[in-house]
């Protein structure tokens, strides 16, 4: 147990000191890489409470896929870190402000909180006894929430739908390689041979 | 005094051996892989390749390796240096670690993980973190160009790598490597490539783009880019991208024997009293050469075709295949338990 101590004391210092560092550092993609750091440090902490699908999706889905994202948008900015600073104090009060929020609505929650009887026992285990990770999920996604399911796929096709009309445009003037149509084409269509008479030409 | 030793420290001995029997033999591994690569493109293009160093040259990568180790490492003045020095080093860790839950033999195995599968998809989308971030803090055109070509490359191909996997696992039933070795049983017939075979053929060319390899090397397009990513690196954080390339390959070759060629498992069998470990080596070993062999034959794609290829072609192609297998799989009652 203390191995799983000490792991878990490694992960969430990582975690919470790179997550402040997130916002603190200047450089946007320091930034970014640091926040992947956060999201591998969650992944770990995952895998010490016993659900490792989890933490193996938060790996591939945030730091396989989203973080790449966000780390080529942040990259090809050309950003003036002089400039970016400056608007720092007019923008402090509605931070505080923001901040201040959700730490009390934070409170509140934390404040309010009670557990049934039995639930204590449900927290320590990720999964009923006898199931791994995915066949737990499984039957839960697939069974008991099925329409939810289902839902949030639509929601996220719909979605994705509307991301490739907004940025769709048709460009005139390019010129695109339409493979079918050069391997359709034969030598009749490309090719005349030409008997060129001597001194004439065609 | 006891619990220390019998509950930590045996434990960890015994982990690290477990570790250095693995890493070791896949260093010299790679090693001997750049020498396999120039010997074989030299049989291809009918010339002889490395033949100086040793008998048949075979001395050839100690000295390459050791020309690296003594070069000067150079770090350009405006290079973002934490982040320069990182990159190298994560390329390598990464392409190392993923061989933790890779099964050689039945039981042989450093962490038989239940979602080990899983595990490699999430170590291998965590390699383009390292060529994008060389490519950043090296702070120069060709290099940024070369990290974002190979980086929209590598989240490209790896749809489809997912999407093929996906549907192995639908005839499988397990995240588990060693179950997924131990569901084809039975001869070479109940290989996963007998029945998934358009897929296999699309796993490789998945693992080349995926790898950076020839015919899809366009981050390293000589003519165009000078020599991408690592165009600013030298000496020995020039050598653990390559190193980390090469282990790379060497993992997706293993991947593909795996999932499609039956891991350990024996072609024939009458075969069987050969250990699992060497049908396992020859498995990658035949991956391999098919890397070498494409790289000699084929020349390299244009960007746009290939993603075309990896879009408009995988993409569709992989994902009707999950739809088929699934539906077939449910249809016949065959879903595995």
């Amino acid at each position: 147990m203390v191995v799983q101590a000490l792991a878990f004391y490694l992960f969430a210092t990582v975690a919470v000191l790179s997550a402040t560092a997130v916002v603190t550092v200047r450089n946007p993609v320091h930034s970014v890489l640091l926040l992947i750091l956060t999201f591998f440090n969650a992944a770990g902490l995952f895998v010490l409470l016993g659900a490792e699908f989890l933490a193996m999706l938060l790996v591939v889905v945030y730091v396989g896929a989203v973080a790449v994202l966000f780390l080529f948008v942040v990259m090809m900015l050309d950003i003036n870190f002089v400039e970016m600073r400056q608007g720092f104090l007019n923008y402090l009060p509605i931070g505080v402000l923001i901040a201040v929020v959700l730490f009390v609505e934070l409170a509140l929650v934390g404040a309010g909180w009670t557990l049934t009887d039995g639930a204590v026992a449900v927290l320590a285990q990720p999964t009923p006894a006898g199931l791994t990770n995915v066949e737990a999920l499984g039957q839960l996604i697939y069974t008991d929430y099925a329409y939810i399911f289902q839902a949030a796929g639509l929601v996220l096709l719909v979605a994705m739908i509307g991301a490739i009309v907004l940025t769709l445009r048709h460009r005139e003037g390019v010129r695109r390689q339409k493979i079918s149509e050069q391997v359709k084409r034969n030598r009749a269509d490309t090719l005349e041979v030409k008997k060129v008479p001597v001194g004439r030409g065609i | 005094m006891e619990l220390l030793w019998d509950g930590y420290i045996e434990p960890l001995v015994w982990i690290v051996a477990k570790i250095l029997a693995i890493v070791v033999p896949l260093l010299v591994a790679v090693a001997y892989l750049t020498y396999a690569e120039r010997k074989v493109i030299g049989a291809i293009q009918l010339r002889k390749g490395p033949n100086v160093v040793g008998p048949f040259g075979l001395l050839q990568p100690l000295a390459d390796g050791l020309k690296l180790f003594l070069k000067e490492t150079i770090i350009p003045s405006s290079a973002n240096k934490g982040v320069f020095i990182i990159a190298p080093m994560l390329t390598f860790i990464l392409a190392i670690i993923a061989w933790a839950v890779i099964p050689f033999d039945e039981g042989m195995v450093l962490a038989d993980l239940n979602v080990g599968i899983l595990y490699i998809f999430a170590i291998s989308s965590l390699g383009v973190y390292g060529i994008v971030m060389a490519g950043w803090a090296s702070n120069s055109k060709y290099a940024f160009l070369g990290a974002l070509r190979s980086g929209a490359q590598m989240v490209s191909y790896e749809i489809s790598i997912g999407l093929i996997i996906i549907s192995v696992l639908l005839t499988t039933g397990s995240l588990n490597l060693s179950d997924i070795v131990r569901g084809q049983t039975g001869g070479m017939w109940e290989w996963n490539f007998v029945y998934h075979f358009p897929m296999f053929i699309i796993f490789i060319v998945s693992i080349l783009a995926e790898t950076n390899r020839a015919p899809f090397d366009l981050p390293e397009a000589e003519a165009e880019l000078v020599s991408g990513y690592n165009v600013d690196y030298s000496a020995m954080t020039f050598a653990l991208f390559f190193l980390g390339e090469y282990a790379n390959m060497i993992l997706m070759s293993g991947l593909c024997a795996i999932l499609f060629l039956g891991g350990w498992s024996a072609p024939l069998p009458f075969l069987e009293f050969i250990p699992g470990a060497i049908w396992f080596i020859l498995k990658i070993c035949f991956v391999l050469f098919i890397f070498l062999w494409v790289r000699a034959t084929f020349p390299r794609y244009r960007y746009d075709q290939l993603m075309r290829l990896g879009w408009k072609i995988f993409l569709p192609l992989s994902f009707a295949w999950v739809m088929l297998v699934a539906t077939f799989l449910v249809v016949f009652d065959k879903v595995p338990a």
